[in-house]
């Protein structure tokens, strides 16, 4: 059983239908001993960093993702909820993450040409690190696939758990991931048939 | 580097899509899922759907559409029409859309665009301007492009991003129809004014109109059509396939 960790932040019709379509029953929650329960928990999120991360904290889900995680059960982090993997975010400030993987999360716009729109809205390519194996979410796919990105900040300073990258005037960190533990900063359950097989990956991890 | 998107336009009513549908092989032409279907597996990067329904039960039978598309089909579906008010907002995208347009509605009540966007971010917010050239400017028009609303569309579009708007779709309704290409000229002065996505509407025939239009206007983001796509004049794998012929980066 998936859970998808509910703490009040974006809308996960398309995401549970998506994990229907692959046969994963999935199960939307914010109950700790459900979450506890589930084989493996994801974290989606869509809006700002600072309010994401507050509202894990008050509701004290940051502390059952954190052991979690901890035990070895497998993660993913979608577009907000890869962020908030992180230790930080200069979203509006200076947040705190869950600190799962080393890394910041910053705005695009310093980073590319000014001719780049921001946010990063469309269809993109995915680059995977050569001298490094494909990482087994991305069983399947290949260099150039596409998936769905919109986003205005993106992970810094996590290069060593850097998966996938994607091009957009530089070179921006796609997916992370360390041991149990992944994230994309694209939309899986908007990206076609490539975006399910990367969603069946992680139900297999 | 990111792709340009193809983007077919599905016009609902009571249900059904609307504007005679001519493909073969497809039983049920008309059905809004088996044609969503159908463009996702051609590659198609988005859907538009438009509800063009008048009555509270075709309303309501468009969100029960909306609700199987979205269970079904795993690409951005934008959603347009009757958007009046933050709840028509929640409405669809608790249905399964990711991005709602406004026309009319935000001509009507112009904070509609700032407050969606503050609700549920900019980037689900899309404006979408029918515009006309008139005593000499791109004049904005309301009600499907039948009534004057006296704004000049540049002055429009730039107010709607500033007020949050994540996205444009910009239909000229001098090439609507024509089929003799997208037009350029009105194009080319809003992706000068704005840094939001533009896509373009109205005017497309052929493929080479699409390589036309990215050729000519890198800035333009995506190329939205219906007819052509509907009656299968342009079959989205072939147009796809012309377009990275001429260098233009596409998903295919």
């Amino acid at each position: 059983m998936v859970a998808i960790v509910d703490y009040g932040v974006g809308n996960l019709f398309s995401l549970r239908s998506s994990l229907a379509a692959i046969g994963e029953e999935a199960l939307v929650t914010g109950d700790p001993s459900r979450l506890r329960a589930a084989d493996r928990l994801i974290l989606p999120g869509v809006g700002a960093f600072g309010d994401a991360a507050a509202r894990l904290r008050q509701s004290g889900l940051d502390q059952v993702l954190l052991e979690e995680a901890q035990s070895g059960k497998p993660l993913l982090g979608i577009c907000l909820g890869m962020q908030l993997l992180l230790q930080r975010s200069f979203e509006y400030g200076t947040h705190q993450g869950l600190g799962l993987i080393t890394g910041s999360v910053t705005p695009i716009a310093p980073a590319i040409p000014p001719s780049y729109k921001v946010p990063h809205i469309g269809w993109n390519a995915l680059n995977f690190p050569p001298r490094r194996s494909l990482h087994p979410l991305f069983r399947g796919l290949h260099p150039g696939d596409c998936v769905y990105f919109v986003h205005s900040y993106y992970a810094a300073g996590c290069e060593s758990d850097t998966v996938a990258t994607t091009e957009y005037g530089a070179e921006l960190t796609a997916a992370i991931a360390r041991d149990n533990i992944c994230g994309v900063q694209f939309h899986p359950e908007k990206s076609g048939d490539l975006g399910l097989t990367i969603l069946r990956n992680f139900c297999e991890l | 580097m990111i792709t340009k998107r193809i983007i077919p336009c599905l016009d609902v009513k009571d249900g059904r899509v609307v504007k005679g549908v001519n493909f073969l092989g497809l039983a049920d032409v008309s059905s809004p899922v088996k044609l969503a279907e159908f463009y996702s597996r051609s590659g198609a990067d988005e859907l538009v759907f438009y509800d063009i329904t008048a009555s509270a039960e075709g309303r309501a039978l468009f969100t029960d559409i909306l609700t199987e598309v979205a269970s079904t089909i795993f690409i951005p579906l934008t959603v347009g029409g009757g958007i009046n008010t933050l709840e028509d907002f929640g409405r669809v995208l608790g249905c399964g859309a990711d991005k709602v347009s406004v026309n009319s509605g935000a001509l009507r009540d112009p904070s509609l665009i700032g407050a969606a966007a503050k609700r549920y971010g900019s980037q689900c917010v899309v404006l979408s301007v029918d515009a006309k050239r008139l005593a000499g400017q791109f004049r904005v028009f309301a009600k499907g492009g039948r009534e004057d609303t006296g704004l000049d569309a540049i002055d429009w579009v730039r107010r709607g991003v500033a007020a949050g708007a994540g996205e444009i779709v910009l239909n000229s309704i001098d090439t609507d129809g024509v089929k003799g290409g997208f037009d350029l000229e009105l194009l080319a002065a809003v992706c000068d004014a704005v840094n939001v996505p533009v896509i373009a509407s109205g005017g497309a025939g052929c493929p080479e109109d699409f390589v036309r239009l990215f050729q000519t206007l890198p800035k333009v983001d995506a190329g939205l059509a219906a007819s052509i796509f509907h009656f299968g004049e342009v079959p989205i794998p072939d147009l796809k396939r012309t377009l990275r012929q001429a260098g233009i980066n596409v998903r295919l």
